[in-house]
Parts: structure tokens; C-alpha cells; sequence
């Protein structure tokens, strides 16, 4: 350290093999271990112990948590997904139902409306039958009445019945 | 004149390591206050310092200071019950006071102009002995005369054991010495080096900042020494330890 000057003299050994000063190492030393040793083992190893104890319950503790916090999670959706699956059958059961119920109103109003539409077609059907008798009647009158016209023009004397038979053999033919 | 041009070139590399008196200029008794107590003193404080002070806050999720603390007490926890085994750890408090001792007196030896208790083989050798005599007691006391089996090499063929039994109780009886010797011979090396670039740098000019990069690269390695030293002292401690608690090969 710092005495320079009286270096000279004993410099020639080690200080380390100066067997003078060793009692007084040893001694010094031997209080600084036991002080240290009070120290640590009085106090600071306690201590840290403790709180690496605490700290490792605390850890444990929070991954417990964690843990149960985790199957929670797992268990809400679950619980989500079964909603969601009994949701979307009772909406098809639904949408079924309307589409039958539909279906059903609109079966009943077509055979209603066939119905009705049969019926006008027979009405028609029967006036038009009517119309071609009438018609054909007429056509059978005026061949008639023409031809009797035209034998008493021609100066033939009509009869009335074989006019008719003639009229009718023609309108068949 | 002459002698000034030797004073350039002079360096006491070894005087860092003096023993002197804080108080006066007399002799040094086995009590009287030296720079070693000084020393001694201020690895207490620093130990009190990052153990107790740093974990005041005793916070679950730990301050810089305090993550500190549990770091070096977690990291020779660990040592000694990886090493040593659970019935090890019943030791745990002594080893840990060893190895905070030894780290924090070689960081502190590292300030400059401080002095460095753990370069003394004086003190290193109490700790190594320490070591050994209660390694050695506690063997015998938890094995009784089983513990020779220590050197009785079963897994050898029987001529040899013999021969390996002298080789082992050899390198038994070694082991403080090179345990000591391992942890001052590393410190003081460093330090003397460290001494002999900066005497270097004082008579070199204005090349001097050549040896300043030295002390530069050789402090970054003093350090990674001093942490090195301190962990290599204490896992041997465990190893002695173990071959204590458990002696058959």
C-alpha cells in the first residue's frame, strides 16, 4: 500500500510467508467468519427462504388458479356451442313447420281454385253446347224456308216434309 | 543519479500484500487492529450489505438488489444439494458463509489500493484446514472406521488396492494444501501482474498506454478469477463434503 520506503528492506521475501503477522490473520479472520456466519444464518438465509417459499406458494397458487379459470373457459363454451347447436335445430324446426303450414294452405286454395275452375269450364262448356244446338237449328229453318222459296220460284209445289227430309240428309252430309 | 534511473523502473509488486498496523508503527500482536481487519471488516459489510440490506424488501417479485441475494443464495443451494445430496444440506449455512466470503473479499481486493485478504495463504489455509478437520470428523463420526473404505478402493483388483490406498491417503492429505494454495496462488498472481504492468505504465512514457490496455484486459480476467476462485473453493468444499457423508466409491 502506501509506506514505499520501508519496501527496500523487507521486500525480499513474500509478506505471505511472514509468519509474524499470522496469528493476527488468522484471529481477524476467525471473527469475520463468525460474524458472517451470525449474519446468515440469523438473519439473511431465513429470510430469503421465507420469501422463495412465498414466492414458489404464490406461483402454485396462481396456476391453479389458472388452471380452474382455463376448464371454466373450456366449460363456457361449451355451454356457447350447445346454445348455439339447440338454437339453430329449433330454428329449422321452425322454418319446417312454416314451409309445411304454407304448403298445406297453399294445397287447399289450388284444389279450390281447380275446383272452381272445373266448374266455370262445365257451365261454359254446357252454353256453348247450347249456342251450336241453337245455331244449328236455325241453319235448319232457314235451309228450309230457302228452299222452299226456291221450289215455289221454280214453280214447283213445295212439300214440306220431303224439303225437310232433304234439308236434314244435306246438313249431315 | 544512477540510482534514479533504477528508481524508474522499480516495482514492489509484493508490498500491496503487507500486513501493517492501521495504528501506529509497532509490532503486530495477535489482536492488534491491521489492514487485514480493515479488510476482514468490509467483506462483513458487504456481506451485510447484499444479504440483509439488499433483502429488506422481502418482495415476492424480488428488487435488482435483492434478486441478487437470492441468486447467490439459490446458486449454492443448488451446489450442495446436487453435489452432496439432501443430507448435505444440513451444511448448507457454512458453505454459503465460505463462498460469500471468498467471492465478495476477492471483489473487494480488486478496488484499487485495497488489500486483499484472500491472496494471504495465512487465510486460506485456515479455511482449507477448516475444511479438512471438519470434513475428516464428520466422516469418522458419521461412518466410524468405515470411512477408510474412502481409500480402500473396492471396484480395483485386491493387488492393487493396496498401492491405490497409499496414493489415495496421499491425495487426501493434499487436498488443503492444494485447496489453500489453489485460491491465494490465484489472487496474488493477479494482483502481483496487475502491479507489475502498472509499474510498467509508470516508467514507459508516453508508451504507457500499452500496459494501461494490460491492466485493462488483465483486470476484466481478475474478475472472472475472483468469481471462479470463490465457486471452484466451494464446489471442492461440497466434493470433500460428499466423500464424507457418503466414502464408498
Amino acid at each position: 500500500m502506501a509506506t514505499e520506503t520501508t519496501g527496500g528492506t523487507e521486500a525480499a521475501g513474500m509478506p505471505q510467508l511472514e509468519f509474524s503477522t499470522f496469528p493476527n490473520q488468522i484471529f481477524w479472520l476467525v471473527i469475520a467468519l463468525i460474524a458472517i456466519y451470525f449474519i446468515l444464518s440469523r438473519i439473511a438465509m431465513p429470510r430469503i427462504a421465507a420469501v422463495l417459499a412465498e414466492r414458489q406458494g404464490t406461483i402454485t397458487n396462481d396456476l391453479t388458479a389458472a388452471e380452474e379459470l382455463k376448464l371454466k373457459a373450456v366449460e363456457a363454451e361449451e355451454a356457447y356451442n350447445k346454445a348455439l347447436a339447440d338454437a339453430r335445430t329449433e330454428a329449422q324446426q321452425i322454418v319446417a313447420e312454416a314451409k309445411a303450414e304454407i304448403q298445406a294452405e297453399l294445397d287447399v286454395e289450388i284444389q279450390k281454385a281447380d275446383a272452381e275452375i272445373a266448374a266455370k269450364t262445365a257451365e261454359s262448356e254446357k252454353a256453348i253446347a247450347a249456342i251450336r244446338e241453337s245455331a244449328a237449328e236455325s241453319v235448319k229453318e232457314v235451309a228450309k224456308d230457302t228452299a222452299k222459296e226456291l221450289v215455289a220460284v221454280l214453280g214447283g209445289k213445295a212439300d214440306a216434309r220431303t224439303v225437310t227430309a232433304a234439308v236434314n240428309a244435306r246438313m249431315k252430309g | 543519479m544512477a540510482d534514479e534511473a533504477k528508481g524508474g523502473i522499480e516495482i514492489h509488486p509484493m508490498d500491496q500484500f503487507i500486513v501493517e498496523p492501521l495504528f501506529g508503527d509497532g509490532a503486530i500482536n495477535w489482536y492488534t487492529p491491521t489492514n487485514v481487519t480493515l479488510w476482514l471488516f468490509f467483506a462483513v459489510v458487504a456481506v451485510t450489505l447484499l444479504m440483509v440490506v439488499g433483502t429488506r424488501g422481502r418482495a415476492i417479485v424480488p428488487s435488482r438488489s435483492q434478486s441478487v441475494g437470492e441468486m447467490a443464495y439459490g446458486f449454492v443451494y443448488k451446489m450442495v444439494e446436487d453435489v452432496t445430496g439432501k443430507e448435505g444440506l444440513k451444511y448448507f449455512p457454512y458453505i454459503f458463509t465460505l463462498f460469500l466470503y471468498i467471492l465478495l473479499a476477492n471483489f473487494l481486493g480488486l478496488i484499487p489500493g485495497s488489500f486483499t485478504t484472500t491472496s494471504h495463504i495465512a487465510v486460506t489455509a485456515v479455511l482449507a484446514g477448516a475444511v479438512f478437520i471438519t470434513v475428516t470428523v464428520l466422516g469418522f463420526v458419521k461412518n466410524g472406521a468405515g470411512f477408510l473404505s474412502l481409500f480402500w478402493v473396492s471396484s480395483a483388483p485386491l493387488v492393487l488396492r493396496p498401492i491405490l490406498a497409499i496414493i489415495e491417503l496421499i491425495s487426501y492429505f493434499v487436498r488443503p494444501v492444494s485447496h489453500s494454495i489453489r485460491l491465494a496462488g490465484n489472487v496474488m498472481a493477479g494482483h502481483a501482474v496487475l502491479k507489475v504492468f502498472a509499474g510498467f505504465a509508470a516508467s514507459l512514457g508516453v508508451f504507457s498506454f500499452i500496459p494501461i490496455f494490460g491492466i485493462v484486459a488483465i483486470y476484466a480476467l481478475e474478475v472472472l478469477v475472483s468469481a471462479i476462485q470463490a465457486y471452484v473453493f466451494t464446489i471442492l468444499t461440497c466434493v470433500y463434503l460428499k466423500d464424507a457423508l457418503h466414502p464408498h466409491h
